[in-house]
């Protein structure tokens, strides 16, 4: 029998090993170089916010970037030693002993330009104005954003990134630095993405756009300057995106047809459902800027590399070199399996080294951020891999490029 | 034998399956592009790349197998054979392996008309079932269980077992021109009677 079953429960077993970075401190790099932006206006100057976690080796290769998805942001790993209980999003991935091991790799998180965590976005003051940007923020893609982490890669003194690695969004943008920063990454891990989102995708972000800006505190995205927040709208949004996020079977399971006091025969929230819904719109709605969602689904709206070359995506992607990690879920219905193997055949054609784990998880789109053996034990494996390089894998990989 | 929620795996007892690497190798340019069906943990993909400096994929269904290829380092593709081989072009690879999978699959025509689009020549090894040792345990009334078919009728992962003269008799209706046979005893190349002393047959065709 093959040996590797015993490999597998040791796998199991690790996933829950590994500790936390502890407590981390945002940091902020200010550009002064102008970024032109692919919708043909210039940013003047902006700032990233950023964290990174572990110690930059001495030749400065052991560098791991984390892309973040729509509503996330620069903070992983760790937690803020004055609000514990803000723990970065990728946590469980991103740790002493955990999947990305802290103790062998320098992980850099970085916010996106657009968004409202820190980095320059719509609630950033417009130097030229003195008054936040607001809805004058310009539309920025993903490759603006990846173009911002190459500026951030130079302040850091970083030339190649050992890795870019990121989920649904974030994968997108490590499929754009492997496209179009090929000398800059050894390997992509593109983890629940597509490589351009499908008519359904777009539907679900033009509703949770129209949600927003027909909210009558919206005022053509300047609320902010009349002190107001379209709320309403943001939460239906929330709402929308969520639900696309999670699985019909692990709704199923979680929320049922459960009642919180049973039927009343009002619009008041019954269903547990209902209740879980509006908690999620009305935490996300405090937190979240309107104009930033609206520029964010855009950029995914947007992104579709293969454009670059007819439609042919093994084309665009024949310019990457590094090695790829392309891993789906099976009941991800946002970004569903058949998207990610369209990647892999792409890659394929292109005669790339590519890696596919299809991974059985019941918990849909969210399974990328969520604990799971298999795929936790892929990403450690690929990781542990890229730190002991044996003469038989030189040999194989080396063949494949010919 | 490895089962995972996403289907059933490499089916070969690790002893029988090292005795095939060496023809393969024999039969494998240097440097050629190869895909493995059903690759397991990977190791005849490392064998040929050290041996042939052979490049390409392994595809497999079982999470142990994709994991075991992802730590040594071996290109692998989670997929189910049975689905076909739709992610692949045509003629893309030098040769496309089934090493002892073909008597697990369900729809034996169908992949063996997909290896021999998407690569140039094809490589299928599988158990004979022709063997003396399982012609006498019929005779004796019961379902035959060896070193290369170690399962009981009731757990045995294998559907479509064949002899050696139904592989032949198999290429030759569909014209499939054979380029090699190897029937290999205890690890051995087996020429007298080989459906009667072979314990795994090993083939190179082409279309």
């Amino acid at each position: 029998m093959p040996s590797f079953s015993a490999t597998t429960a040791s796998a199991e077993k690790s996933t829950v090993d590994g500790r936390s970075v502890g407590p981390v401190l945002p940091q902020a790099a200010h550009f002064d170089a102008p970024l032109p932006l692919a919708c043909g206006r210039t940013l003047a100057q902006y700032d990233l916010a950023y964290e990174t976690y572990g110690t930059l080796d001495a030749v400065r290769s052991n560098a791991v970037l984390i892309c973040h998805a729509l509503n996330a942001s620069h903070h992983v790993a760790g937690f803020y030693a004055d609000d514990p209980d803000n723990v970065g999003w990728w946590d469980n991935m991103v740790g002493p002993g955990k999947p990305l091991d802290t103790e062998r790799f320098f992980v850099v998180g970085v916010n996106n330009l657009g968004s409202c965590f820190g980095s320059t976005g719509p609630l950033s003051t417009n130097p030229e104005t003195g008054k936040p940007w607001g809805s004058d923020f310009p539309i920025v893609t993903v490759e603006d954003w990846v173009d911002a982490q190459a500026q951030l890669a130079d302040r850091l003194g970083i030339s190649q990134w050992a890795a870019v690695m990121g989920g649904s969004l974030g994968g997108m943008q490590a499929l754009d630095w492997a496209i179009r920063y090929p000398a800059r990454i050894r390997n992509a891990l593109v983890i629940a993405a597509a490589p351009n989102l499908s008519a359904e995708n777009i539907a679900f972000n033009e509703i949770a756009r129209q949600a927003i800006m027909s909210d009558p505190d919206f005022h053509d995205g300047n609320f902010g300057a009349l002190g107001l927040k379209p709320r309403g709208g943001l939460r239906v949004a929330r709402m929308i995106g969520h639900i696309t996020y999670l699985s019909d079977e692990q709704m199923e399971a979680k929320f049922g047809r459960q009642l919180r006091e049973g039927l009343k025969f009002s619009f008041a929230p019954e269903f547990q459902i209902e209740s879980y819904l509006r908690y999620q719109g009305d935490k996300f709605a405090e937190y979240y800027d309107a104009n930033t969602y609206l520029r964010v689904t855009k950029a995914l709206d947007y992104f579709d590399p293969a454009t670059r070359e007819g439609g042919d995506l093994a084309r665009v992607l024949a310019t990457a070199t590094c090695r790829f990690l392309v891993v789906s879920f099976t009941t991800d219905w946002r970004f569903p399996a058949s998207r990610s193997r369209e990647i892999v055949k792409a890659l394929v054609r292109d005669r790339r080294d590519v890696t596919y784990a299809e991974i059985v998880a019941p918990h849909g789109h969210d399974a990328f951020l969520l604990d799971n053996a298999q795929y936790h034990a892929v990403v450690r494996a690929w990781f542990e891999r890229m730190t002991t390089e044996s003469g038989v894998r030189d040999d194989f990989l080396a063949g494949s490029r010919q | 034998m490895i089962e995972t929620s996403a289907g059933k795996s490499s089916l070969t007892p690790l002893s029988v399956a090292r005795a095939d690497y060496a023809t393969i190798g024999n039969w494998i340019d240097d440097a050629a592009r190869v895909l493995d069906l059903g690759c397991g943990d990977g190791a005849l993909l490392g064998f040929l790349a050290a041996q042939r400096r052979a490049s390409g994929y392994g595809i497999e269904i079982a999470d142990a197998g994709v994991l075991a290829c992802v730590r040594d380092g071996i290109n692998v593709i989670q997929s189910d054979l049975e689905r076909g081989l739709a992610g692949f072009d045509d003629d893309a690879f030098d040769v496309v392996i089934l090493s002892q999978t073909l008597q697990a699959m369900r729809r034996i025509e169908a992949i063996v008309a997909e290896m021999l689009r998407v690569g140039r020549e094809a490589i299928v090894t599988f158990p004979n079932f022709g063997h003396w040792s399982h012609r006498l345990q019929i005779l004796r009334g019961r379902m035959p269980v060896s070193s290369s078919l170690p399962y009981q009728w009731y757990d045995t992962p294998n559907i479509h077992l064949c002899t050696v003269a139904d592989f032949d008799a198999f290429l030759v209706e569909r014209g499939y021109r054979v380029l090699d046979r190897v029937v290999l005893a205890k690890g051995r190349a087996v020429t007298f009677a080989p459906n009667m002393t072979g314990e795994l047959a090993i083939y190179r065709f082409r279309k």
